[in-house]
This record gives structure tokens, sequence and C-alpha cells, in this order.
């Protein structure tokens, strides 16, 4: 049985609409982010499912999970803070801004807090160069941008994203 | 200057709203394209106009679609927002505040080569920008704007987004056409070009998000009226995505032509901290380092003269200003290290040449470079030209190159005497 | 169709070629090595690697009046262009000049070489590929003395990555040429391998189960271009100047593959060569530079301790070792009192030397020759097969292929390839079997019938049965095909149903007109590397083998083991006064056996065999044979002396001389024939730079097909067989199909410790919906009563598979060679 399609079927219906049905393969993408949405990466249950839909092998969904960074093929943190680094934003701040944050989170990059919350990771130019120090999170099937950082906004925003977690957790339960 | 013709939503009032859109007279042009005009005239206006590709080769919009051959079926239009050239966040701007412009003009190209598809590719960051551009089209799928047999005529058109999920190496063309057929996004190889064998093998136009912006203005006002703005070769306005140590980074909608010292302290506020300006990239990551010379900030910004007196490319006219206590070795170790990640490594020379570049300038920054370290790193920048399969790994060099040639001095600080 | 022809220079050559050539073959053809690592000829191309740059220049042409610009001395101007190009991806161009000898052509190749060296290991004293690498061959040819980078900084990766168990990866050689990837997506189309990463990161991956499941993954490993992929079989095994090869022919399916044995002395076997591996030799009318993983990995049987080195003879009811001498002389004696009642049963393992020479001997006492086999139809392909000039390589477009009742991806894995190759080129594919199989999804047209319905199906497409709307559409397809080679099989048949399956599409063929003419024909696919070259020779199976060999006086087997695949024979053969067994292994039949003769293995001797596609093929002695055994072709020439025969048996090729002589299918063929070498193109395996791997050139023979029988228009002998059919209905009980799976557990594939995990297992295939109705569920362990044995299965669901029967693989323990009906039960847990 296709777990995804049963979780999810108007999407996965409406993400199969968007292409023609003789190139089925294009839906990879949005099937793949539909996957994360539960849990943050993708399962290998979910590589299964997402070939049976496609019509590909295991090995090249999987493919496609490596490829983009977007895509993790291992659990991380509920959230992950993805810190922009490059070069506009390192002209503004962006290397210690980073730095800051991992200390005050007790974690470097690649990492994850001991609650399971947050993973910082690094990565390149989000176009928000204006607006630097700057991070989005990806978690929940969500992505979004918060800008204008400082330390101390940052920290507010994780407090922002735990609280997020607890209620969406009490309502699950 | 101060006239918008891509930032309008500045000066104008709920631009963002189809309702407020519309005020202004908003798909008037695409209702009259496929009511009165022939595929051919909208065309016609668009080559006469002179519009030049904003995604970073400046190439002719026109021209482009008109080489989309008639005797093969279907057509689709690929609109390009990537956007991921470090330094670039103007179609941001754009979709996030004037979508519907860019909706039309994009509905517009489709009209004018006869597309009953086209894909909107967004960087997989634009997450909220996919889902509002997901409920914008479906508004205008109720307003009868797109969907079947448009305005009675037998023309049809439905558009889709689809999201990249964080590769650079997606804005190039031809790997973004991979990534939307779900396969890696790795260049193809050219020819055949994209509007002979593009889409699930089509023909296809791919624009950048500015550039199909542009189009219903000049399709409303007509090609003289747009080639009131800007130079003879490059007319237009360009949106200048200003960032780096400048007093008020940010996009300015200037005509092309206007100077680098315009741009910088007349609308951006010049250098903070009273500092010095020291060198200017005019492409994003993929520039060619300028020594801010008096000349330089003189150059206007088109896509003709930068090239001709630095070398340097205009590309997707994305500024990043140094100032005078920026080290360019690390500043090349910066623009080494974003290549080196983003090299989709199918071909050889880019894949290895890369990542080579950034052990060596990595290295160089850390402290542990030696002098020989500095040539290693500008030969094998050589070494990597004109070899690769697509721009990319020639892009990875410019900085380098550009970067030892003029700031020698720098590199010879990080490795001592 | 004529080929538009493109003339160009490159360097000092001058070189016609056909439009769309890449420059890269084009330079090929006039003995120009342009370096390459991703390109192969059998490969689209990517221009990945960039090894192949080269300069091109092509003629200016004057826009206004269209002409080419001419220079002062009248040749044309050439523009070179301003970057180097790939040849590998560039198709040549009428006057265009490609300089593959410049300082600037020559710096890129040491720059590529340079970069690729940036990653890798510099392992070749240690690595497989040591020897026939063309990475190493370029590194020696390009490479700088020293390196300018820093060996404490290249990237570490893990070096053996088992990909399966028979592929391994070694991570830090892989140049990311991509051809693995390419062969497995493009080819073969078992999509199981693929790129994880990206930019220098990149690597290959598979996540198939098991690990890299393909029947073609040993390919893989001649054309990666590096060591990164090798075969468990062979790693660390040998270096290839050490290794001599021998060509020969693979024996497992009836496609008969052009390979090479490489050989080693090995101390461990005191010195004796040893067979090291074995390669695809290019043969582009049968196996081109392929071969499947049975072929490449089953080779261990002939080193195996179990092999039978001495004649046996029952002694006091014992199998007691005699001498040659005393063994030939009984059973001499043996024969000569049998006379009529000799009943010599073949198998289709044997050469057509042996063939020969056994048939010879059984008919000059008078006696019956017999194929052990379950198919029929023979008498058909021999009458309607292949000709000269036939090759499944050059059909396409406007050709039809009908597969009819035929599994051929585990049967004939590379008529599958060839078949499927031959579809995408555009010829029309018609496949017909109850059971949908691999093939369907190249197929115009995949038909299904009811099981054992084959013949009906056939009759169909003739439109002399009543059947289903879709082989009307399949029917007009047929019609208009300019050439037609049908495949019949034994999927979920026996032999009846085998043999009025070939009938009807006999009359399918003669009624078209489609015979007697290249590329036109019946082929059966045959369980055995030479069934057809048995049934050439007059070889025929009894329809009733039990009878048969109740009656026998003396039984004499070769390569046959009738008592091992039917509990009804062994009880048949007992009724025997004598029984003789030639083989190679203490098989179930020679455990029951009087006397026991044992023979050498295909790798230790000469012989021909003749393919499916009658195609007459030499192998070579490879290895020698091990002492105490004999060829079967000299063991009955032997016996023949005995009797008084004048047979051959000094030499293979001088029995196969008797053989032209005597049939006229071989009229005219000889071994001179059988070797001669055609060069081949592409050309892909040149001893220079591997540029399409190390697949090995053809030097010793691509063989030749057996003269026609019948000329177009002649019309065959009648054959006097009813359209009579299988069991179709089992009532009560379980319909059971037999199918044959590529590894079974057939008496040589156990000897391939390797192979193990991929060998088939009694399996009973069934829909849900039967399953439900005979109690059966997923997983759970059942006894079949079947043909009066008891055998255990294990149930499998499979919702692809019609209701109303199950699929059973041959060759599992269970005696299943024609449809039957089973009781079933399910077994209790204890
Ligand atoms: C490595 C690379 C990255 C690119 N990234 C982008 C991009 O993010 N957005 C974009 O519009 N064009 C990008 N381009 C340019 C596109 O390939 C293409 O030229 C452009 O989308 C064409 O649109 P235009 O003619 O409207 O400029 C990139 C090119 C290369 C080689
Ligand atoms: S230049 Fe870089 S990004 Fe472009 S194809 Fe080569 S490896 Fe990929
Ligand atoms: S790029 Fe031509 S052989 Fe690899």
């Amino acid at each position: 049985m296709n777990e995804l399609q049963k979780r999810y079927p108007e999407d996965v219906a409406a993400i199969l609409k968007k292409y023609p049905p003789e190139f089925r393969r294009s839906a990879i993408m949005p099937l793949l982010y539909l996957a994360q949405r539960q849990d943050g990466h993708v399962s290998g249950r979910s590589v299964t499912d997402i070939a049976e839909l496609t019509g590909l092998s295991t090995t090249d969904v999987t493919s496609v999970v490596g490829f983009y960074t977007l895509f993790h093929a291992e659990a991380g943190g509920r959230y992950r803070i993805q810190v922009c680094t490059d070069l506009p934003c390192a002209l503004r701040g962006a290397d210690d801004f980073l730095a800051l944050l991992q200390k005050e989170l007790g974690i470097s990059v690649g990492e994850t807090t001991p609650d399971g919350m947050f993973t910082i990771e690094e990565v390149k130019c989000l176009a928000a160069c204006h607006r630097a120090p700057m991070f989005q999170v990806q978690g929940d099937g969500d992505i979004t941008y918060h800008e204008h950082q400082t330390v101390e906004s940052a920290m507010q925003v994780l407090k922002g994203l735990r609280q997020q977690a607890q209620k969406s957790g009490k309502e699950a339960a | 200057m101060s006239q918008y013709l891509l930032l309008r939503h500045r000066e104008l009032p709920d631009l963002d709203k189809l309702s407020g859109y519309r005020a202004q007279g908003g798909f008037e042009t695409f209702k009259k394209a496929v009511n009165d005009m022939s595929p051919a005239e909208v065309l016609t206006t668009v080559k006469e106009s002179g519009l030049r590709g904003r995604g970073g080769a400046g190439f002719p919009t026109g021209l482009k679609w008109g080489f989309i051959p008639n005797n093969l079926w279907p057509h689709y239009v690929v609109a390009n927002a990537d956007e991921s050239e470090p330094g670039t966040f103007k179609d941001r701007e754009i979709l996030e505040n004037n979508s519907f412009q860019f909706l039309e003009g994009l509905m517009l190209a489709s009209f004018a080569i006869q597309a009953n598809v086209a894909y909107i590719y967004l960087r997989g960051e634009y997450w909220q920008l996919a889902k509002q551009l997901d409920r914008q089209i479906a508004e205008l799928e109720e307003a009868g704007l797109l969907g079947k047999d448009l305005f009675g005529s037998d023309y049809s058109l439905n558009l889709y987004t689809h999201l990249g999920a964080g590769a650079y190496i997606c804005g190039e063309e031809t790997a973004l056409l991979e990534s939307i057929e779900g396969k890696l996004g790795q260049p193809r190889l050219r020819p055949p070009f994209p509007a002979v064998a593009g889409l699930y093998g089509k023909p296809t136009v791919i624009n950048n998000v500015e550039t199909l912006a542009n189009v219903p203005l000049i399709i409303a006002n007509g090609a003289a009226w747009y080639r009131s703005f800007g130079t003879e070769k490059s007319p237009g306005t360009k949106v200048f995505s200003l960032s780096g140590n400048v007093v008020n980074p940010g996009n300015y909608e200037l005509p092309l032509g206007t100077t680098f010292r315009e741009l910088i302290y007349t609308h951006g506020g010049g250098i903070p901290h009273g500092r010095k300006i020291k060198a200017i990239m005019a492409a994003g990551a993929s520039s060619t380092i300028i020594p801010a010379s008096e000349e330089a900030l003189d150059t206007p910004m088109d896509y003709e003269e930068p090239q001709a007196r630095f070398n340097a490319p205009l590309g997707s006219a994305s500024v990043i200003v140094m100032d005078e206590t920026v080290n360019m070795a690390w500043l090349v170790s910066k623009t080494v290290n974003f290549f080196k990640h983003e090299s989709c490594g199918k071909c050889t020379p880019c894949r290895e040449g890369t990542f080579w570049m950034n052990r060596i300038s990595h290295r160089l920054v850390s402290g542990n470079g030696s002098s020989a370290d500095i040539d290693l790193l500008d030969h094998v920048a050589h070494q990597i030209q004109g070899k690769c399969l697509c721009a990319l790994g020639e892009f990875s060099t410019m900085a380098v190159i550009s970067g030892v040639e003029h700031f020698r001095p720098d590199f010879e600080t990080l490795v001592g005497n | 169709m004529t080929m538009k022809m493109v003339t160009l220079r490159i360097d000092e050559h001058t070189v016609e070629v056909p439009a769309g050539t890449r420059v890269v073959d084009a330079a090929k053809k006039v003995g120009v090595d342009i370096p390459v690592f991703c390109y192969h000829p059998k490969l689209e191309s990517v221009g990945m690697c960039r090894m192949c740059l080269v300069e091109i220049g092509r003629p200016v042409v004057d826009r206004a009046s269209g002409k080419v610009v001419l220079e002062a001395d009248g040749s044309p101007k050439i523009q070179m262009a301003p970057k180097l190009e790939t040849a590998c991806t560039t198709p040549v161009s009428d006057g265009m000049l490609v300089v593959t000898t410049s300082e600037k052509v020559a710096a890129a190749r040491r720059e590529v070489v340079e970069f690729i060296l940036t990653s890798h290991p510099l392992d070749c004293p240690i690595c497989d590929k040591g020897g026939e690498c063309p990475l190493q061959n370029l590194t020696m040819a390009y490479g700088s003395g020293t390196s300018r980078f820093i060996f404490d900084e290249k990237m570490r990766s893990a070096k053996h990555v088992p990909l399966g168990e028979l592929i391994y990866l070694d991570r830090e050689r892989c140049i990311q040429c991509g051809r693995c990837v390419r062969f497995q997506h493009e080819v073969v189309d078992d999509p199981v391998l693929d790129f994880y990463q990206r930019g220098r990161a990149l690597e290959i991956i598979t996540r198939s189960e098991p690990g890299f499941d393909s029947v073609f993954s040993g390919n893989t490993t001649d054309i990666c271009p590096v060591g990164a992929l090798t075969t468990a079989d062979f790693r660390f095994g040998a270096r290839p100047w050490e290794m001599k090869p021998a060509a020969s022919i693979c024996a497992q399916c009836p496609v008969g593959c052009n390979i090479v044995y490489d050989v080693r002395r090995e101390a461990k076997s005191s010195g004796k060569p040893v067979i090291k591996r074995v390669m695809p030799r290019q043969n582009e009318s049968v196996n081109e530079v392929w071969i499947c993983d049975k072929g490449r990995f089953v080779h261990h049987y002939n080193e195996s301790a179990e092999r039978l080195t001495q004649p046996l003879m029952r002694v006091d009811g014992e199998l007691t070792p005699v001498s040659w001498q005393q063994a030939l002389e009984t059973a001499a004696a043996k024969l000569k009192e049998a006379g009529k009642g000799l009943v010599t049963l073949a198998g289709g393992r044997l050469s057509n030397e042996d063939l020969f020479n056994l048939r010879e001997l059984t008919r000059a006492q008078g006696g019956t020759t017999l194929l052990h086999t379950h198919m029929g139809g023979g008498e058909w392909t021999r009458q309607l097969g292949l000709n000269q000039g036939s090759n499944l390589g050059s059909l396409g477009n406007g050709d039809a292929i009908v597969v009819i009742a035929s599994d051929l991806h585990q049967e004939a894995p590379l008529w599958w390839l060839r078949v499927k190759q031959a579809a995408q080129r555009g010829a029309t594919l018609i496949v017909l079997n109850a059971r949908p199989t691999r093939l369907d999804a190249y197929a115009a047209h995949a038909l299904r019938y009811q099981p054992g319905e084959a013949a009906q199906a056939v009759a169909g497409l003739m439109g002399n049965h009543k059947t289903p709307a879709a082989f009307q559409t399949a029917r007009e397809a047929l019609a208009g095909a300019a050439n037609l080679v049908v495949f019949f099989g034994s999927d979920g048949l026996g032999l009846t149903g085998t043999r009025a399956l070939a009938q009807t599409c006999a009359d399918l063929l003669m009624q078209s007109g489609h015979y007697g003419r290249p590329n036109n024909g019946l082929v059966g696919v045959w369980q055995h590397s030479n069934d057809q070259g048995a049934w050439e020779m007059g070889y025929a199976p009894a329809a009733d083998l039990v009878g048969s060999l109740k009656k026998a006086k003396v039984a004499l087997l070769a390569a046959a083991d009738p008592v091992g695949d039917e509990p009804a024979l062994a009880k048949a053969l007992a009724g025997a006064d004598f029984v003789i067994v030639q083989e190679m292994f203490l098989t179930a039949s020679a455990e029951k056996a009087d006397l026991v003769l044992p023979v050498a293995a295909i790798p230790e001797r000469e012989g021909s065999l003749t393919s499916g596609e009658r195609r007459a093929q030499r192998f070579y002695p490879a290895v020698p044979a091990p002492d105490g055994v004999r060829p079967d072709y000299t063991i009955a020439a032997q016996l023949g002396q005995r009797l008084g025969l004048e047979l051959e048996g000094r030499a293979a090729g001088l029995v196969f001389l008797r053989l032209a002589q005597s049939e006229p299918a071989f009229a005219g063929l000889s071994y001179q024939a059988l070797s001669t070498a055609e060069e081949q193109w592409p050309i892909v395996g040149r001893r220079d730079l591997y540029f399409g791997g190390t697949t090995y050139d053809n030097n010793q023979g691509m063989g030749t097909h057996l003269q026609p029988v019948l000329k177009a228009g002649e019309r065959p002998a009648a054959v006097a067989a009813a359209l009579d059919t299988e069991l179709m209905d089992a009532g009560d009980n379980l319909l059971v199909l037999p199918h044959t799976r590529l590894f079974d557990q057939g008496s040589l594939v156990r000897f391939s410790r390797l192979l193990v995990e991929r060998v088939a297992t009694a399996e009973l295939r069934l829909n849900p919906a039967t399953a439900k109705h005979f109690g059966l569920a997923e997983g759970v362990a059942a006894s079949l009563n079947l043909n009066g044995a008891d055998a255990s299965v294990i149930v499998r669901m499979d919702d692809a598979l019609p209701p109303g029967a199950a699929w059973l693989p041959r060759r599992v323990g269970v005696p299943l060679w024609a449809p039957a009906a089973a009781q079933v039960k399910v077994m209790e847990r204890d």
C-alpha cells in the first residue's frame, strides 16, 4: 500500500496533475517535499512510495534526494536553522552571527540540540543579502525567512518555534 | 530618474492584489493580445523593443522567442525564478510585490509562442512565494484569465509552479529543465538548444522573471516607448541588487547605463563608517572583481561597457561593494567555496577544479599557504577555463583570476613576508 | 536506405563516414585515438569528462553567395573554433578539419588528466584494472611526473563497497564518468545504479534489493574505465598481463555469446592453468560486447573437486573405479548386445561433434537417438530457422518480432536485450504470454492468452482463431512487416504444448512468406546451448520418454540426467538392462548407472555449438582437462572403434568435417569457416586504449550460419502433429505452470558460490484471488502433490499474475516440466 498516497491523497493528485501523464517523473521533487512534511526527512518507506508513484527505481529517487540540499536523507532536528554565510551576508557580519548562535545553542553546524528541536546548518545565498544577517527555518513542511537578525532576535524566533512545536504536539496528543 | 517599470508597487497601491493590479489596467494587455493581436505581432513588438534577458546573459528576448520552430509541438514557456546568484534578490521583490505583472508577462510570452502550458521554476527557498503564486494562479483561473478557450478564443493557457530544492546550478536553463523533468540538476549538452529540444524534448522558451515582467508594459506602450529608457544597445530599466558594504543595500530600478557611482553613492548612500570603497562585483559571485577606481565608478552599467573596460560582464546586475577592510583573498575563498558547493559534478574541470581551488584558498586563508599557492590557485583557475560543459565552471574562475591579478598583496599578507 | 556520407579531415587523414557519426568514431576509423572516459560507442554521448577535447575548424561560407570561401591555393578557407570542442559529442560535417596533435590539444589532455588525478588514488600496483586501464595509459602519456595536488588534501572515501554480492565499488577510484549509470539505464533498463550527492562528492549508489539487481551487472566492470568497479569473482585474482585469453562460446543458453576465458597458472592448482575470469568477445551479430552474469560467473564448475575423473562400473552393486580400457570394452559389448534396443538420450549441452558421433554410433546399432528436453518444435526451427545474413542488430523500423511463451529476460538475456533494442529502433514487437514479462514494456502489442492456449493465440494472430480485438490490431501490424522473426519458448508449456506452438508459429511464417531469407524465421528459446544443433542432426525428444526408456535394453545417457529430473523417469530407467552415463559429475542418473564415463568440460576441449539462431560457433581449449576425462565425441569414437565403426575421434575439427559431409545444413562448413573474423563496428576493444572497455576483439571467428533447409517459397516437409494442447484446466486442483529462471538449481550453477543468493527457489507464485481459493497465504509453506510426488513450496502472492493458475520455476527441486494439476496442502508448522 502506498502510505504517501494514503496520507495525502489530494496533494498527490494535485501534484501529478501538474505534469503530462507520460512524464510522471516530474512529480518527484514535489512528492519529496510532501514526504518530508511529516518528519523532516525522506524515509526509506517514502522513497519506495515515490518510486511507485513516479515509475522510477528506488535508486533513482534516492539519487534526487542526494543532489538537492533541501532534501534530507537523514533525520535532523524538527527545525533546521539554515544560516546564510555567503559572501554578501558575510560582508554584513553573518559569520560572526553564526558563531554566536552556535555558542548560544551549544551546538556546532551540523549538530542537533539534545531535545531534537534544532539543527544548525550553514547555507549559501538565500537572496536576502540586503537584510543580513538572516536565516531560514525548514521544518513542519514549511520554509520561512527571518531577516535583519541579531542573536537575541534569533533566540526569540527559536523560542517561538519551540512553543509552536509543543502546541502542535499537544494537539496531536 | 524615477519612473518605475518593474517595481511599480513602490508607488502604486495594492498592486499585489488582483483587484489592485487590474485597477491599473492589469491583464488588459493580455486580453488585447489574445483577442486582437496575432502571436507574431506580440513577438515583433518585443523584438523591436530591444529587451534583453535579465537572467545574466543579456540575450535579446524577441530573438530567442523567434527561434521556436512551428513544426514541433507542443511549446513550453518556463520562467526562471531560481535566483540563486549570491547578491541577487531582485526577482524576489518582483514576485513578492508585483507578481501579477510578471504573470501577465509570462502569459504574453506563452501566447507569443502559442504555448498552452508554462512552468515557473522557483528556488526551493521561495517556498512562501510559490504558495502565494499558486493562490494567485487560482485567482486568475477563477477570473477567467487563465484556462481553456480564453476570452472566447481558442487559446488556452495553464500555469504551474515547480519548486527547486537548493541547487544554484538549476538556474542554468538546461539544468533547470532537467530538474523539472525530475532529474538531477545537471546541465545538458547544447546543441540542441531548448528552443528546439527543451522541456520534455519540446521547443521551450526560458526567461528570467524580470525579463518577463517587462513584457506587459512593452506591449501596452510600444517598442519606441520602451527604448526611451536605457541605452541604444541596452534599452530599458534594470533592477540592480545592491549589497555588501553600503549604507542602504537593496533593490534599485534604474535605466541601464546608470553609473556605478550613481547606484552606490546617490542611491545606496555610499560606504558606511566613512570607509573607502575598494572593489566592486557587478554580477554576484560570478563577477570579475573591479578595483574601485574613479574610472570604474564612472562606468555605465549596461551589457557593453563593464565588459569592454574590465572584462566584467554585468550578468544579473547584482552589485556587491567591498570597502577597504575587506581582504580579497578572503573574498575569493568565499566565492570559490560557493562554486565548489554548487558544482553539479558532471564535468571534470569544474568538479575537480573548484574542489582543488577550494583546498588552496582555504589553505591560504587559514594561514597555511605559501606564495606558490597563490600562483597555483591562479593556474588552476586558468586550467578550468574553456573546458567546462556549462558556464558555472567558468564563473568560478572569474573572481580568482581578477582577484589575484588586482589584489595580489592581499593574498601575500596571508602567507607572511 | 542510402546513408548520406560526409567527408572530413582529421590531422593528416581524409575520411568518409555516415552523417551523424561523432568525430571520435570517425577518428577511430583512421586509427587516430582520441582519448575518452565518459564516451562509449554503445552509450549516448554526454561530453562530461572533457578528455576528448580537440580543435575543430569548419569551412567559411560566404553569407551572400552561400559558397565556401577559398584560400589563394584554391583550398577551402577553414575557420578554427575559438574553444576546444568535445570529439565525443560533435557530429562530423562536410569539410570539417579536426586537429588532435596540436600543443593546445596536448595541453588540454594534460590538464584534464591532472584534474582527474587530483582525486584519484595512485594505487595502480594493487588495482585490478592496472594493465588495462585507460586512465593509467593516459597518465603515462600525458600525466606529469609530480603532483601539484597536496597528497594530504586528497578526498578519502571507502574502497571496498559491495554494491551487491557480485560487484564491488572503490569510491576513491571512481572518476564519475557515469558509464555504469548510463549502461544500466540506457542499455539494459535496470536503473539500479545512480549518482548520489553532487560536485566532488558525487558517488555511485544502488538501492535495489538485492544490491545491484541486474543480470547484466558484470558488464559495468568491463566498461568502467578505471578500477572502480570490479567483480567479487575476479578482484585481486590476477593481473591482466599474467593471463592468457582463450576464445570460447558461452554454453549457458541458446544465444551462444562469444566469450574469452582468461587463464592463469595457479600455485594452488599445482601450477595448472585455471580460469580466472570470463570476458565478452565482440560479435555484433550475437552479443555485441556484452554477456550476462550467468555466463560471467558460472564458470567454477570445471574446477570442482566433485568432478568425475575415472570410469566407474557397478561391481557387486557398488560403483567401482575401472580402467578406461575395461570400461570401453564393457560398454561396447553392451551396445552390441543391445542392437535396436539401444536408446541414446543426449542433452543439448553436448557439442555438435559429440552429438554427431553419438548419433553415428547409435544408428549403426539400429538404436534410437533422443534429445532430453521439455521442448518440442525443432523440426520447424530446422526448416524455418534463421539463415546467413541474419542479425537481430539489423532489425528496426518496418520489421516485426513476435515473442511467444517466453520470458526472454530470464531464459536468454542477450536475446532479450537485442529484441528490446530492435523494438527501440522501431521494430514492431508483439509479446504474447499467459503472464506479464519484462519484455512487455517495449512491446507495441503485449497480448495475454489463457494458460496453455499459446498455439491458439498464434492462430488468433493469423485470424484462424477467435481472439480479443487487441489481436486484430497486432495482426494488422504484422501484415506489412518487411522482416519477421518469431521466438517461441516454453513459458507455462511442456513438450506437447511447445510442439503445437512451434507448428502454429511455422504456419504463421509460411502464410506470410517470412522465411528462407535473412532476418526471417523461427527461433526456439531452448533450454540448452546446443539443442538446435541436436535438432539439426535429427535428434528429437520422445513423445513418451518413460515408455522409450522402459523399452530400452541399453540406455546411453550423455549430458542428460533423467533420474534427477523426474521420479517417473527413474522408475523407467530401472527397467533397462544396462545404463551407461557420460557425465562430469555423479548425477542422480550416474548414481543409478551401471557404467559411468567421465567427460571433459567445454573449456577443456575443442568443439562447436549451434546457437538458437542457427549459428555454428567454435570454442577452443582454455584449460587442460583433468587426467582421466575424455570429450564425449572421443568416447563415442572409441566405442565405435570397438564395434568396427569408422568414427573420427582424433580431433573435433575432423569430426566436424564428417558432419559437414553428412548433414546438408552443415554442408560446406569447416572450422576454418567458423574462425573467420570480420572487422566489427563500432571498434571497441582494441588492446591499446580500451576505448570501449575490456571486451575482447574477435580474432578467433564470428561463426557462421547453417545452410538454409528451405528457400523462400519452398514448402516444408509436412509434419504430422495434431494441434493437441496441454492441460489447461486442473478441475478442482491447482493448475501449476512451469517457467524458466536464469539462475536455476541446474547442475552447474551450484558450484558458483557467488550466485547462490540469486538462485531461484521453489516459490509458487499466484494471484491473491487464486491463493485465497486454495486457502493459501503469502509466505506459507505448502505441499504440492504433483505427478504423483510430493514437493514443498513457499507461496508468494503476485498481483500481476492472472488468476486461475500458479507459476513455479523449473529446476528448483520440484519435478515440473509441463503444466500439471496439483493438490495443495498448507503444511503444519511443528
Ligand atoms: C550557473 C548558472 C546559473 C544561472 N542562474 C540563473 C538564475 O538564477 N536565474 C536566471 O534567471 N538565470 C540564471 N542563469 C541564466 C539562465 O541560464 C538563462 O540564461 C536565463 O534564464 C535566460 O533568461 P533571460 O534570457 O530572460 O535572461 C544562470 C546561468 C548559469 C550558467
Ligand atoms: S561546469 Fe560545473 S556545473 Fe557546469 S556542468 Fe560542469 S560540473 Fe556541472
Ligand atoms: S567528454 Fe568526450 S569522452 Fe568524455
